[in-house]
């Protein structure tokens, strides 16, 4: 089955999410639909699922237009989406949330889930998937989640798949997985619709590739195009990939962590006893599967977090049980994982944000007075420094993109006199020209001296910035190697499976 | 200049066009709940002639008994004909600092329902140390505002405290400590120290005339120098919140906890700080009450003052302006309402019927810019106070 879109064109108020979008998906083809956050890939995509409603254009399914008003009539003419956030019950059975919104009631109107479970059976025999019908949803690993997801489209007799961002929440080993069962659903004659930012992936399964920038589509290009190619494309300007990173000597270690224990507020524990140092002038990188300790591991180095055992010592001081303000007094710059919630204050101005931390400081205050004078002269000095695009210091920072609300939290951490720089997801979310801007900071961080200790599930990103790596997993560091590692080796790391055992 | 004109104009946009809505409906309410007038309903031109010079006589009833009544000035001065602009302003002094009280608590993302405690605290406070000592004339008053300042600070610290240490919830915290304070005037107005001699009602001794705020305008008037504390508590609460270093840690703590505590700021210290500070600005309403125009302590002494407190700050946009405009519109409906009662016989109720519909539609924005058609307001001027799990 080929889908069309004709023209399609949607706006919100001023702003022309999609300008005239034509694309068209061959049978048994799989489509990337490659662009930044803010491109409009969603907005299109709840278009051709009925979840929006275009203000022009139509679809076409084998030539013939189609009117798609709700989800429901998406389904019955076969086109089926896994969305970036599941749609499943934690609670419910594989068999139930499949049958979830089609449920048929058998004798005594008794609810029929034999047929569901069948029907799992048949459609994983096919493919190839390793599903338990009666599996628990929340016992199962984020990529069976997900194949749950896609044999509710298969078994709903979907002919074309959107799959937007599917890799986003996988392991580097699921996400291989994923492209290997894109391939099979392809040969099987079903259409996919792949949107995402990363480029390999891209060019590994895709056999068209559209791009779109700023709502209009700006090339219709072949998986052979280089990376580069794409990104810039993407972006609208050349960009540099892979970031600079010079060889230089790495100093003294300046953050030792011993036996850091983290726990939650049942007394769990989240983070199990690691041990690690952050040399001067070196990046040292956790990565790992989202969901493994790393969040609250960041945390805990400025004692954000409630419980923490153990020893954690900034050039010899232990600082460990130290209030947030003396820990970031100390010299700890922290970018945290969640921009929004913990990062700004939406409502407060460029200028108050950048000094959340450093109000009661000369030269802001002197006593109690807060001086509107030298807040507003030094935020004009860091919005140059930083790039910070906005009209005005005294904008809200709510008003700002996410890139530029990322250097607002960076300028403003980095004010201080900073021997360590906690950076948590520093990239997640943002666009490409943002991603290059904060990786050469933080590579400059470093050059400059400082210890950085960079939490990120990107891999490409770890491979890209990091001296040494830790792997989390469980709430332990499984183990820190070379950044010479191989991608494979750090994606079994990140399953679990250290390299000791695998040697052994 | 421009720029500060509309959005001043921004500002007052909403409260003024649920003003109007409000007086439009309450006049509606007045001549249809009125016998007389609808004894007309068989002609319509009766009716609504009716209808129309009784809405109208309320109205300027309403604004006699507020602002300006020249038959007071008959056989009087002119200046007696102010007499209701008086009462007005009596009635605000106390609660404009109840509803700073309550805006600043806002501000800092606290949601304080306990200004009535720490009005009776505060006017506990100032009237013991009012009619129990006898002090140089400028001493007495600032030494009993100040003791009713900081047993009502203590009131509303504690529950900053119990906040920042354990994590209840202030809203059933202050109720709690409302009940508390309310039983506990009408316990200490029967001890000895308290229950004035010779009286067995309960009502405490008059406190000296050194501990009394001067009267601005004679003796006909009742309106005091209250007024001028109030504005400076106003003046106060825009200063800290605006120009030092703790009303940014307040606002930070209001408008993101979670990101002010990532900053290093403690959200402890703002909570217990924030609801002292409240605790002093309601207390010294409850001060400023008794030196001013009550001069002795009784049990119903703190009226509603606290809980209009509420509402004079939703009304002001919990801003410090915003408030005084507030409790000044209240001060003048309760006021007036007295006297649209004996005059034109609409019962009082009518005007806190206007009180609830202007709050109603303040409480409604989004119904109200419906009504008018209005584009949504700058989101930075709205109330940043949190649900039960802030």
């Amino acid at each position: 089955m080929s889908l069309e879109l004709r023209g399609i064109t949607k706006t919100f108020g001023s702003f022309t999410a999609n300008d005239s979008i034509d694309l068209k998906v061959e049978t048994g083809q799989i489509h990337a639909i490659l662009g930044e956050n803010g491109a409009g890939k969603s907005t299109l995509m709840n278009i051709v699922y009925g979840l929006l409603k275009a203000d022009s254009g139509e679809i076409l399914i084998d030539n013939k237009p189609v009117n798609i008003a709700q989800p429901s009539d998406a389904l019955s003419a076969g086109i089926g989406m896994v969305h970036q956030h599941f749609m499943l019950i934690p609670v419910f059975t594989v068999a139930e949330n499949i049958v979830l919104g089609h449920e048929r009631a058998g004798k005594f109107g008794v609810l029929d889930i034999d047929t569901a479970r069948l029907a799992i059976r048949r459609v994983s025999k096919d493919f190839g998937f390793e599903v338990d019908p009666d599996a628990i949803v929340e016992t199962l690993p984020v990529g069976i989640q997900q194949k749950v997801e896609i044999i509710r489209a298969l078994i709903y007799e979907a002919k074309v798949l959107i799959l937007d961002e599917p890799t986003a929440v996988l392991t580097p080993q699921e996400t291989d997985e994923l492209l290997k069962t894109m391939r099979d659903l392809k040969s099987k004659g079903t259409s996919i619709i792949f949107i995402t930012h990363k480029l390999r992936e891209v060019r590994e399964v895709a056999d068209q590739i559209t791009i779109i920038r700023r709502g209009k589509v700006v090339a219709a290009v072949s998986p052979q195009t280089p990376e580069g190619e794409l990104a810039s494309m993407m972006v609208g300007r050349a960009v540099d990939l892979a970031p600079q990173k010079h060889k230089h000597e790495i100093g003294a270690p300046i953050l030792v962590a011993e036996n850091l224990t983290v726990r939650d507020v049942f007394g769990v524990a989240v983070v199990k006893s690691v041990n690690f140092h952050v040399s001067a002038g070196e990046v040292l990188a956790v990565a790992g599967v989202q969901g493994n300790g790393q969040s609250e591991l960041a945390r805990a180095l400025i004692n954000l977090e409630d419980h923490i055992e153990g020893s954690l010592r900034l050039d010899g001081k232990e600082i460990r049980g130290s209030s947030i303000y003396d820990s970031l007094h100390a010299g700890i710059a922290f970018i945290p994982e969640s921009r929004e919630l913990d990062g700004v204050v939406g409502s407060f101005s460029i200028a108050e944000n950048l000094i959340l931390d450093l109000h009661d400081q000369a030269p802001y205050s002197k006593g109690i007075n807060l001086s509107a004078r030298v807040v507003l002269a030094e935020a004009a000095k860091r919005v140059t420094e930083f790039d910070i695009r906005s009209q005005s210091t005294a904008d809200a920072v709510s008003t700002l993109s996410g890139g530029n609300k990322q250097k607002v939290v960076i300028a403003r951490e980095l004010s201080r006199p900073v021997k360590i720089l906690v950076a948590s997801q520093p990239t997640r979310g943002l666009d490409v020209g943002s991603i290059e801007f904060v990786h050469e900071r933080i590579l400059a961080e470093r050059d400059a001296g400082r210890g950085i200790i960079l939490f990120s599930t990107e891999l490409d990103e770890v491979m890209a910035l990091a001296d040494r790596i830790a792997v989390m997993y469980k709430g332990e560091i499984l183990e820190i190697v070379d950044s010479n590692v191989t991608r494979e080796e750090l994606g079994l790391l990140m399953a679990g499976v250290s390299s000791k055992k695998l040697n052994a | 200049m421009r720029n500060r004109l509309l959005r001043f104009g921004q500002a007052i946009k909403l409260p003024g066009l649920s003003f109007g809505l409000a007086f439009t409906l309450t006049g509606l309410i007045i001549a249809l709940s009125d016998s007389r007038v609808l004894a007309k309903i068989g002609s319509p031109l009766e009716f609504v002639k009716s209808a129309g010079s009784l809405v109208g006589n309320s109205y300027l009833a309403l604004f006699q008994g507020s602002i300006f009544d020249i038959n007071l000035t008959k056989g009087h001065s002119f200046f007696q004909g102010f007499y209701p602009l008086s009462e007005t302003i009596v009635t605000a002094t106390p609660l404009i600092l109840t509803g700073l009280s309550v805006a600043l608590a806002f501000k800092s993302g606290l949601f304080n329902i306990g200004a009535q405690g720490q009005f009776i605290f505060g006017a506990i406070g100032a009237s013991y140390v009012g009619f129990h000592f006898h002090l140089p004339i400028g001493i007495h008053i600032v030494a009993a505002a100040v003791a009713g300042m900081a047993l009502a600070a203590i009131w509303g610290g504690v529950v900053g405290l119990l906040k920042a240490k354990t994590g209840a919830h202030e809203v059933i915290l202050t109720i709690m400590m409302n009940y508390i304070a309310g039983y506990f005037i009408l316990w200490i107005l029967k001890t000895k120290s308290f229950l004035r001699p010779g009286r067995i009602d309960p009502i405490a001794p008059e406190v000296g005339l050194n501990a009394r705020l001067p009267l601005l305008a004679g003796d006909n008037l009742r309106i005091h120098a209250g007024i001028f504390i109030s504005l400076a508590a106003a003046v106060f609460v825009w200063w800290l919140l605006t120009k030092t270093t703790i009303g940014f840690k307040f606002r930070t703590v209001g408008a993101n906890s979670q990101a002010a505590k990532t900053a290093g700021i403690s959200v402890p210290f703002v909570v217990t700080v924030t609801m002292a500070i409240c605790g002093a600005l309601a207390g010294l309403g409850g001060a400023v009450h008794v030196l001013g125009s009550e001069h002795a302590l009784n049990a119903d002494i703190a009226g509603s003052f606290g809980f209009d407190a509420i509402t004079v700050a939703l009304l002001g946009r919990a801003q410090p302006v915003g408030t005084v405009f507030a409790a000044l519109l209240f001060g003048a409906l309760r006021a007036g309402g007295r006297t649209m009662q004996s005059s034109t016989g609409v019962p009082l109720d009518i005007v806190l019927v206007t009180q609830a519909l202007i709050v109603l539609f303040i409480a409604a924005p989004t119904f109200v810019r419906y009504i008018f058609k209005l584009k949504k307001l700058n989101s930075a001027a709205s109330l940043t106070s949190k649900g039960w799990n802030g």
